[in-house]
C-alpha cells in the first residue's frame, strides 16, 4: 500500500516475533548457556557436561554413549526402511485400480499419537505366544517366542536362536522392534510425498523408456529415482529431524530401559527427573548440533526457491 | 497426446504377444496380464493387511472381556459364541481418568489452533505482501527455527513457568491463570513451537495469489486490513485448512510438551493420561486398548472426513525440509 506507515509491517508481526522470541530464540540461548554451568546453573563448569557425554562416566544411570549409537541407527535404519518402502509403494500403487484403498491402509497410522502406536504395538510385542500378535506368527512358523521389546538385541537373539549354534552379538545395541514401530507410522509419509513426485513424472518419458526397451527394473532405477531425487531428499531430511528429536515412542514402549535410550529421552530424565540442567542443557546442545547440516540444507534450498521463482 | 501414448502402448504389448485375433485370445492375453501382475497384487495387499493388522488388533481387543484379553489372542474373537463389551470404555472413561483427559486435550489443542493460525497469517501477510527492512534475513532465521529441536527450548520455559506460578494465584478453567499447570502457559508454549511452519506455509500461499488483485485492491484505496480479510483469507481457505488440520493433530498427539509442562494430574491431556497407564498397568491390556482407541477416534475421524485437506497439508509441510 502506498503511504503505509513504517511501522505498520511491524505491527502485523509483533504477535508472531515476540512468541518465537519468548518461547524459542530466548530460551536457546539460555539452553546453550546452561550447558557451560552446572547443575542448578549456579556454578561455571566450563565443557565438563560435554565432557560428561563423552566419557559415559556413569553408563548404568545414563548410557549416554549407547543414546547416541541408538540415535545413529534409527538414523540409518529407520530412514532407509522408510524411504525404500516408501518409494516401492508409492510406484506399486500406481499400477492398480485400487491405489486409494490401499495407500489409506498404509497412511492410517500416520494420524495417531506416537503414544496409541506405542499401545498398540506393545499388545502386538506380547510374549505369550497365545495373545501377543507377533510371537503367535512366529510360533506358528516353528519359531521360538521372544521379548522382542524387553530384549536388548531382540532381533538377532532371534536369528541365532535359529541357527545349528549359538553366534556371537556382533553390536550389543539393538533397537529394531522399536525402530519396526516408527517405520510403521511414518511409512504412509514418505509413500504419500513420493507418489505426487511420481505423479509429476509425465507418462510420455515412460513410455519413451518402455519403447526404447527398458524393463520396469530399469525404468525404476535409471528413470523413475533419478526424476524423483529432489523429493526424495526432501523426504529424507524431514525422516532424519525425525529419528533425531524421536522421544514419545521409546518413552511410552520402554522409558528407555533395557539399553533403547536415545539422546531425547535422556535428555527429558537428567533435565526433569534428575533435574541436572547442565547435562540436560548439553544433550539439548548435541541435539541442535546434529540438526544444523539439515537445517542449511533447508536454507539453501530455500534460497534455490526464492531465486528461481 | 493421450492417444499416441494409447498406440505406443498397443505396439508394445502387440510384439510381446500373439495378436488378438479372436474373443479367445483377447482373452487369453487379458489372463497373460492378470498372471504377469499377481506378484504386484500379492506385494501390495500383502503390504496393506500387514499394515493394518495392528490398529484392527487394537480395536477388537478394545471390545473383548478383561478374561478373553488375558486368556486367548484378538484373532478367536470371531469364535462363536461371540462375546463383545463396551465395559471397557466405560470403565477407562469414568475410573481412569480418560473422559476429563480428552476434555483436556479439545481444551488445549482447539484454542492452540485458532492462535496459530490467526497470529501467523497476520505475520505471513506482512512477509509476503509488505516491504520492510531485514525482510529476507528475518524470514531466514525462521526457516532456521522450523528444524530447532524443541529439547532446546524446554528448560529455560519451565524455569521461566516456575518463577512465576507463586507470583500467580487465579485459577481458571481448573488450572492456575499462567505458569506450571496452567492451559494459558501450554497455550502460548504450543502456539510458539508451531508458528514458524505455520508462516512459512502460510506465507508460500498468501505469495502465490495473483499480485494484480492485491495491487488493484491497494489502488482502489483498500487498507490492509481490508485486503487481508476481504481478498487473503478467503482466498486462503484450502492452505488455512490443511495448517488447522496439521496443528490441531500435532497438538493433539503431542507428549513431550505436556509432560514437560503440565504437572497437575486433573490438567493431563490423554497422551500423558495414557502414559501414565502403561506405567501403571503396564499389562492390562483391557484398560489400555480402550484408552488408546479413545486418544485415536479424533485423528481418524478427521483423517476419513478430510484426507484430501490432510494429504494437501502434507505436501505443502514436506518443503519445510
Amino acid at each position: 500500500m502506498i503511504g503505509r506507515r513504517w511501522w505498520a509491517p511491524w505491527l502485523w508481526l509483533a504477535p508472531a516475533l515476540m512468541l518465537m522470541a519468548a518461547f524459542l530464540v530466548y530460551p536457546s540461548i539460555d539452553t546453550i548457556r546452561r550447558s557451560f554451568l552446572g547443575p542448578t546453573s549456579k556454578t561455571f563448569v566450563g565443557l565438563d557436561n560435554y565432557k560428561y557425554i563423552i566419557d559415559n562416566p556413569a553408563p548404568l544411570l545414563a548410557d549416554t554413549h549407547s543414546a547416541i549409537l541408538n540415535n545413529l541407527l534409527w538414523l540409518v535404519l529407520f530412514t532407509g526402511l522408510v524411504v525404500g518402502i516408501g518409494l516401492i509403494l508409492a510406484v506399486l500403487a500406481a499400477r492398480v485400480r485400487y491405489e486409494a484403498v490401499a495407500k489409506s491402509a498404509i497412511f492410517i497410522p500416520m494420524a495417531i499419537s506416537f503414544v496409541a502406536a506405542s499401545v498398540i504395538w506393545r499388545f502386538m510385542y506380547v510374549y505369550d505366544p497365545h495373545i501377543g500378535t507377533i510371537n503367535a506368527f512366529v510360533t506358528y512358523l516353528g519359531g521360538h517366542p521372544t521379548a522382542w521389546i524387553q530384549n536388548t538385541n531382540s532381533l538377532q537373539t532371534w536369528f541365532t536362536s535359529l541357527g545349528p549354534t549359538t553366534l556371537p552379538h556382533p553390536i550389543q545395541i539393538d533397537n529394531s522392534a522399536l525402530i519396526i514401530v516408527g517405520v510403521w507410522m511414518w511409512t504412509g509419509f514418505a509413500m504419500v510425498i513420493l507418489s505426487a513426485g511420481l505423479k509429476g513424472i509425465s507418462t510420455e518419458i515412460l513410455e519413451a523408456a518402455r519403447v526404447d526397451g527398458a524393463n520396469e527394473w530399469q525404468l525404476f532405477r535409471r528413470v523413475i529415482v533419478p526424476m524423483l531425487s529432489s523429493t526424495i531428499v526432501v523426504v529424507t531430511t524431514t525422516l532424519v529431524i525425525q529419528a533425531l528429536k524421536l522421544f514419545d515412542l521409546i518413552w511410552v514402549m520402554t522409558g528407555g530401559t533395557f539399553k533403547t535410550d536415545v539422546i531425547a529421552t535422556l535428555f527429558f530424565r537428567e533435565s526433569f527427573l534428575v533435574q541436572n540442567f547442565g547435562v540436560g542443557s548439553a544433550l539439548a546442545v548435541v541435539l541442535l548440533l546434529a540438526v544444523v547440516p539439515v537445517m542449511l540444507i533447508g536454507i539453501r534450498r530455500f534460497q534455490f526457491q526464492e531465486e528461481t521463482r | 497426446m493421450g492417444e499416441r501414448v494409447v498406440e505406443r502402448t498397443e505396439e508394445v504389448i502387440g510384439a510381446a504377444m500373439p495378436p488378438a485375433r479372436s474373443w479367445v485370445g483377447a482373452l487369453w492375453l487379458r489372463f497373460r496380464r492378470f498372471v504377469s501382475r499377481i506378484p504386484l497384487h500379492v506385494t501390495l495387499i500383502g503390504l496393506a493387511i500387514i499394515w493394518s493388522v495392528p490398529t484392527i488388533a487394537l480395536l477388537i481387543s478394545s471390545f473383548r472381556t478383561p478374561q478373553a484379553i488375558a486368556a486367548s489372542g484378538w484373532w478367536n474373537a470371531f469364535k462363536i459364541p461371540f462375546h463383545f463389551t463396551a465395559a471397557n470404555y466405560h470403565s477407562v472413561l469414568t475410573q481412569q481418568g480418560m473422559g476429563r483427559a480428552f476434555v483436556n486435550s479439545i481444551v488445549i489443542a482447539g484454542p492452540v489452533t485458532v492462535l496459530v493460525i490467526l497470529i501467523a497469517a497476520f505475520a505471513a501477510y506482512a512477509f509476503a505482501w509488505m516491504r520492510f527492512p531485514f525482510r529476507g534475513g528475518l524470514f531466514l532465521v525462521m526457516v532456521g527455527l522450523l528444524v530447532v529441536p524443541l529439547q532446546m527450548t524446554l528448560i529455560p520455559v519451565l524455569r521461566l513457568y516456575v518463577t512465576l506460578t507463586p507470583h500467580i494465584t487465579l485459577p481458571v478453567l481448573g488450572g492456575n491463570l499462567f505458569g506450571v499447570s496452567s492451559f494459558p502457559g501450554i497455550w502460548l508454549a504450543h502456539t510458539a513451537y508451531g508458528l514458524p511452519f505455520a508462516i512459512y506455509l502460510l506465507r508460500n500461499f498468501f505469495g502465490s495469489l495473483p499480485k494484480d488483485l492485491v495491487e488493484s485492491a491497494y489502488l482502489d484505496g483498500a487498507s490492509d486490513v481490508g485486503v487481508f480479510f476481504r481478498i487473503i483469507l478467503p482466498l486462503s481457505v484450502p492452505a488455512i485448512g490443511a495448517l488447522a488440520i496439521f496443528q490441531f493433530l500435532w497438538v493433539w498427539n503431542d507428549l513431550l510438551v505436556a509432560l514437560t509442562l503440565l504437572g497437575d494430574p486433573r490438567l493431563y491431556p490423554m497422551t500423558v493420561n495414557i502414559t501414565n497407564l502403561v506405567s501403571s498397568f503396564g499389562s492390562n491390556y483391557q484398560v489400555l486398548t480402550a484408552a488408546a482407541f479413545v486418544s485415536m477416534i479424533v485423528p481418524l475421524i478427521i483423517f476419513f472426513a478430510l484426507q484430501r485437506y490432510f494429504v494437501q497439508g502434507l505436501l505443502a509441510g514436506a518443503v519445510k525440509g
